[in-house]
């Protein structure tokens, strides 16, 4: 066992900016790695769907050539989690291209473990056939069907894989859709230090300087020891509190005290916060409590449909007054005019229209508790969701004229109801997606679902 | 008094693609108990504030944090047809009116 472990959090998303300042501060405290998570299903569905990352390649580039400079100058492993946003297979390699490029032009050579996650439909439904597919809460339906749906799937894979890089003598390991946590927990654990304090402090660092006081830019430097781990920031006048740093196991958690991971539940019931200093926390009595059944996180996306929207404004205060039944008149009108351009190709099942109404209850929905209040002015927003683009936009079209002259019945006349922001009045949103799952994986063995191969990048072309 | 005087931050977000969570802060040790000891903030309230059977909601009060927290599975799934708070974090706004004695 090795007495500490101390490791920086370079940042809470990759592509969102290291800071330099505070990194090559931490440097000089000796870390045994630099960890930093890539992804995220906070940007929606789409990413995992779509095959694309939510940030843009030059400060991904940007970020990476700090870290990966920062750990091959002092000698130590970069960890990088779930990366390209979802960790998919084209997530990870985009990743793996622009490390490259880094490393060639900045002269490092990095033995780097290439991590992949994405799962094998049919190994998929060979789990599910032997009932190794379980459901969290809430969870949406799944059967063969949705694994043929999705279009892409990966597991979330826990500290093990990245484990196994880090004994191979990896300088880098890019891994894709991994628990947050785990890209931190898994070499102090590796050290045979305490699980239970290797994954609160991994997931105090998940969200970099988040647990900090003021949120301001910075990292997050974290030791490890037998019986305790010390949480501290490096940056623009950052400070760790107990409160800041208990705080922050609520953010985004439905539990604050037990998070599931791969190989067991951390346990924070029992965790003890303390002032180190005005800038440092220790922490004390995090415990993970094993698990019988080793589970792995499914994430899914499968493609809804192609969307166009249109978006506008109702100003006359009789529409207002009674907009639902209006609205209920314009999406009769609407969906005539679809039935007769498309007629059996398009019935009324395989398309969607939504209404959002800005200024009355768009953003709360149902939930809304002041939907009766009568606003000066509306913003309409009307979505149309379809097997196809053209077909989406073509209702797009469609949706103009009912919205500019469904009649009302206090004015008299020719009118025009509905205030159009753009010209053309419809936008083309693309393809949209859907999350498929909310399950884990109960694998035959901790390794089946996890492929790793080991490159060498960079060295020969800038040596 | 209104909880959004009593606490310094009120907010709401994404737990996951299909939870929501709701934290409460307070910037003192005073106005956090005062709140505890009121009784008002529990889960048949946080129901019926927000239509949800009372049996999905998860509440629970955090000490160390100075915190409330309430959990509840979403009604439409992050980013799904109809969802219109992608990430989740302006749906506490009627938390902010609750009076406390």
């Amino acid at each position: 066992m090795r007495d500490e472990i101390k490791f920086v959090a370079a940042t809470g998303a990759l592509g969102f900016g290291v800071h330099a300042g505070g990194l090559q501060e931490a440097m000089t405290h000796k870390p045994h790695f630099i960890g930093a998570d890539a992804g995220t299903t906070d940007a929606g569905p789409y990413s995992l769907g779509g095959g694309e990352p939510a940030f843009p390649r030059e400060m991904v580039k940007h970020d990476l050539a700090l870290i990966l400079r920062a750990g091959r100058q002092a000698g130590i492993p970069v960890i990088v989690g779930s990366a390209g946003t979802a960790g998919g297979d084209s997530h990870v390699d985009w990743t793996l291209e622009i490390a490259r490029e880094v490393a060639s032009e900045h002269g490092l050579t990095l033995r780097t473990a290439v991590i992949y996650c994405e799962q094998d439909k049919n190994y998929l439904k060979g789990l599910l056939h032997e009932n190794r597919i379980a459901p969290l809460s809430p969870a949406p339906h799944v059967d063969e069907g949705v694994i043929d749906r999705s279009s892409r799937i990966v597991g979330m894979m826990g500290v093990e894989p990245l484990q196994r890089a880090l004994e191979a003598g990896a300088d880098f390991v890019l891994a894709g859709r991994c628990s947050d946590s785990a890209l931190y927990a898994a070499l102090p654990i590796l050290s045979g230090l305490p699980e239970g304090l290797a994954w609160h402090a991994g997931k105090v660092s998940e969200c970099g300087t988040m647990a900090t006081e003021s949120m301001g830019k910075g990292v997050l430097f974290s030791t490890i020891r037998a019986d305790h781990a010390v949480i501290r920031a490096f940056g623009e006048d950052l400070r760790c509190t107990p409160q800041s740093v208990a705080a922050h196991s609520l953010y985004e958690n439905t539990d604050p005290y037990l998070h599931k991971e791969s190989s067991g539940t951390l346990d924070l019931s029992r965790s003890t916060f303390e002032a180190v200093d005005d800038v440092s926390v220790r922490i004390k009595g995090s415990t993970l409590i094993p698990s019988d059944t080793y589970t792995v996180k499914l994430e899914g996306a499968e493609l809804v449909g192609y969307q166009s929207v249109i978006i506008g404004g109702i100003r006359d205060p009789f529409i207002i007054r009674r907009l639902d039944a209006w609205l209920a008149g314009v999406r009769q009108r609407i969906e005539a005019a679809v039935d007769q351009v498309f007629g059996s190709r398009l019935p009324k099942d395989r398309y969607h229209l939504n209404f959002h109404i800005y200024g009355r209850d768009a953003v709360m929905g149902s939930l809304e508790p002041n939907s009766g209040t009568i606003a000066n002015e509306v913003g309409l927003v009307v979505e149309a969701t379809a097997p196809t683009q053209e077909m989406a936009t073509k209702i797009a079209i469609l949706c103009r004229q009912p919205l500019l002259h469904h009649p009302v019945e206090e004015w008299k006349g020719a009118i025009t109801t509905f205030a159009c922001l753009h010209n053309p009045a419809h936008i083309e949103r693309g393809p949209v997606y859907r999350f498929t799952f909310n399950h884990v994986a109960l694998p035959h063995n901790r390794e089946e679902m996890f492929r790793t191969k080991f490159i060498d990048i960079g060295g020969s072309k800038s040596a | 008094m209104k909880l959004s005087k009593l606490a310094n931050l009120i907010r709401s977000k994404n737990a996951g693609p299909f939870s929501l969570t709701f934290d409460i802060m307070f910037p003192n040790e005073e106005n956090y108990l005062r709140v505890k000891k009121s009784g008002v903030l529990n889960a048949s309230m946080f129901a019926k504030l927000y239509k949800c059977p009372p049996d999905k909601v998860r509440f629970f009060e955090c000490d160390n944090a100075r915190a409330f927290k309430f959990s509840i599975p979403r009604i439409i799934f992050q980013g799904d047809l109809g969802d219109a708070d992608l990430h989740g974090g302006q749906q506490f706004v009627p938390l902010t009116e609750i009076e406390i004695p």
